[in-house]
């Protein structure tokens, strides 16, 4: 099991930074959205700084359903997905691996996101702890939540628009959560970040474990 | 319409006929189509089945569902012991399919793809090299990105992916298409090597001249049942039993 | 024009597909909702009192709350149809978790259009964000609507499994997202639960109940119709299965110029 789930990360991340695309495209794009709500918001310093949490989790989320569609992608094209059932790896495993292929990558956006927002937004944070806990846990569950849905939609026509409306709504408590998470470590509000991060490992837990248990469905009647 | 008479020699002159592939009246769906509907058939071991028909007969369909990856509607249907409705996932392991499509990762090299195609199936990866050996793949190809390759090219390493995992039935959709010459060859003799080896081979194909020495029998499908079923010209390991 | 008094059912399951889904229980029914609605209607807006803050607003409180109720009964038995349909494969839950999807979400969307209107008097603003239960009820409103939107691509088994997955991860999901938005914020302005807190007058208490008791009703009557339809939709398919392999198994005679069988 654990062997299948390395296998199959490392073959999702190896597809990924073979092919380059999150470092050419997906890494330029998220600095761009920054950019973009900058020019949006009129380099209002204060608002900025009030947004700053807001900006990053929804620039995080676009991110997200663009990692999923591309993780979901390499196994549709060419029948792999069957290719997958025949050599009998675990379904659970193959989630498992494509959800930490996706957090990795995830992770290394919010890096330069991170980078991006202390340059150019004046962040300045407070709590490093928070801020790269808050990152991880929410991350693995932006994942899960994604991997599954991803694999749901993967036989479906139109899969890229109806992903985002499937996927969005269930990641609003994460939103919700991580924001809050962030402005309490950017010492912007004063809430109480590790609360909410507790919810959002709770939202992680969930997926996971839902993720787990339906995958297997998914790729046998999908 | 039962097959030759293949059988497998017991102890002191008893014999026992083990089908491989056992289907009675199968129906298959593909969403709400039948592409399968009724599909009678028995396949013993080491036999080397021609399976042909024309276009949207079913084929395709009925490898697909010999490999474990089709749940029969209704009907018997069993291959290797297992009974598809209930055990599908069982069969999987010891059956080998060659598709349309190819199922290679294409920004992976070739040694990649089949190195994780091997681990993928629990497979021994000493298995690799000597595969892609088999299959003729020059040396200068093994790091190449699948994507990269011609198309025949791409189908060798599918080839390979099969051969690395021994499989017990073999199930080739069109192994021919896309091959040059020295390919087809090599699938010809890669079919007749698995059957002396003890696997049974069904294969679809349109290249009737090629394949009418190879096989032991022929079945016809179309309109997704079996219309015809008769001996063929080859011998493919069951000479080895008499 | 369909005569709208068919007496047979479609439960009857005759090889002619009846001419309505309505039935003399439906009719009956249909028409005890019918007055429920007027009785409501008419007791909600003359008969009970104004409240002294909210005036007449607090009307909108007599379709509000029994709409939002019957969504989560909707959505409730989608989520148990979804759990039957992936566990027992039962057809009759997936037509169930359908049905009630559709429906929930029509309840949804008057719960969302009436809670709007109802603050927007009250509280001077048409959207309120702290309102945890109204910001949930959005929420699983657009989940729904994805639901929806899937199980519209197709109408095989698939679709059923993809729909009724979509389902379980609503249902597991939204404790989370009620506990995240109440998190949100520490007060909300959302009406305290008025039916507990005994606070009503016994004529707004009696219009509430009856409304929904009505919607209840009314949601009974909706089911059983779609229900139907679901019903008959899937016996139209299975019929046509036997159909399909028929003619199916008829493309072997067609292509009469293909030789059976390679002869050597």
């Amino acid at each position: 099991m654990l062997a299948d789930i390395r296998l199959v990360a490392a073959k999702d991340l190896r597809i990924e930074f073979r092919s380059r695309v999150t470092v050419s495209q997906v890494i330029p794009f998220a600095g761009l959205v920054l950019v973009l709500f900058g020019f949006a918001l009129d380099a209002n310093r204060p608002v900025l700084e009030t947004a700053t949490s807001g900006l990053f989790w929804v620039t995080v989320m676009f991110v997200a359903t663009m990692a999923v569609q591309r993780s979901t992608a390499i196994e549709t094209s060419d029948g792999a997905r069957r290719a997958l059932l025949l050599a009998g790896v675990e379904p659970a495993a193959v989630f498992v691996g494509k959800l930490i292929a996706v957090a990795v990558q995830l992770l290394l956006v919010e890096l330069v996101l991170v980078a991006g927002v202390v340059v150019l937004y004046d962040a300045r944070i407070e709590s490093w702890g928070l801020l790269v806990s808050t990152c991880v846990v929410a991350t693995i569950g932006i994942a899960a939540a994604g991997s599954v849905l991803g694999a749901l939609v993967a036989g479906v026509r139109a899969r890229e628009t109806v992903l985002p409306i499937l996927l969005l709504p269930i990641l609003a408590p994460v939103l919700i959560g991580a924001t809050r998470a962030f402005d309490d470590a950017l010492g912007s509000v004063a809430v109480d970040g590790w609360a909410w991060l507790g919810l959002l490992a709770g939202f992680g837990v969930i997926n996971v474990v839902l993720g787990a248990l339906a995958y297997g469905v998914l790729l046998e009647e999908t | 319409m039962v097959g030759p008479t293949t059988v497998e020699a017991g102890r002191a002159g008893s014999v026992r006929w083990v089908p491989i592939v056992r289907l009675s009246g199968v129906v298959a769906l593909l969403g709400r189509f039948p592409a399968l509907a009724g599909i009678d058939l028995e396949v013993g071991p080491r036999e080397i089945v021609l399976v042909q028909g024309p276009n949207g007969a079913g084929k395709s369909t009925l490898l697909r569902l010999c490999a474990g990856l089709l749940r029969p509607e209704s009907g018997e249907a069993e291959v290797l012991g297992h009974d598809l409705r209930v055990h599908r996932a069982a069969v999987r392991r010891s059956v080998g399919l060659l598709g349309h499509d190819t199922a290679l990762y294409d920004d992976l090299s070739v040694v990649e793809n089949l190195r994780f195609w091997a681990l993928a199936s629990r497979v021994e990866e000493a298995g690799v090299g000597p595969a892609i050996e088999r299959l003729g793949l020059p040396s200068r190809l093994h790091d190449v990105a699948v994507g990269k390759l011609s198309a025949g090219q791409r189908r060798r390493v599918a080839l390979a992916a099969v051969v690395v995992r021994r499989p017990q039935l073999w199930l080739l959709d069109e192994p021919h298409a896309g091959l040059d010459q020295g390919g087809r060859d090599l699938v010809d003799q890669l079919v007749t090597d698995a059957a002396h080896d003890g696997a049974t081979v069904m294969l679809a194909s349109h290249e009737l001249d090629r394949t009418v020495d190879l096989a032991t029998r022929h079945i016809t499908v179309a309109g997704g049942t079996v219309t015809s079923d008769s001996p063929g010209g080859g011998t493919g390991g069951v000479d080895d039993v008499g | 024009m369909t005569q709208p008094i068919a007496p047979q059912a479609a439960d009857q399951g005759s090889a002619d597909a009846p001419a309505s889904t309505g039935s003399r229980a439906t009719m009956g029914l249909g028409l005890v909702v019918l007055v429920g609605v007027v009785a409501v209607v008419l007791l909600g807006f003359f008969g009970a009192p104004e409240d002294d803050q909210q005036r007449d607003a607090v009307r909108m409180i007599f379709v509000h709350v029994p709409s939002a109720l019957l969504t989560y009964v909707a959505f409730a038995t989608t989520a148990l149809g979804s759990v039957m349909w992936l566990w027992k494969r039962s057809v009759w839950w997936d037509i169930v978790a359908h049905s009630a999807a559709e429906i929930g979400v029509m309840f949804c969307g008057l719960t969302l259009v009436t809670g709007s209107i109802w603050g927007r008097p009250t509280w001077n603003t048409y959207w309120d964000w702290g309102d945890v239960r109204l910001v949930t009820t959005l929420i699983l409103f657009l989940i729904m609507v994805g639901y929806l939107s899937v199980r519209s691509m197709g109408d095989d088994d698939a679709t059923a499994t993809r729909a009724s997955i979509i389902g379980l991860i609503a249902a597991v999901n939204l404790p989370i997202v009620n506990r995240s938005v109440e998190w949100w914020f520490d007060r909300t302005l959302h009406q305290k639960s008025s039916l507990t807190d005994g606070n009503l007058e016994d004529l707004t208490l009696f219009t509430l109940v009856l409304g929904i008791v009505v919607w209840g009703l009314f949601f009974t009557w909706a089911m059983i119709h779609r229900f139907r339809i679901g019903w008959l939709e899937r016996e139209l398919r299975s019929g046509d299965l036997h159909e399909a392999i028929a003619a199916r198994r008829a493309e072997a005679l067609i292509d009469g110029h293909f030789q059976s069988g390679a002869s050597s």
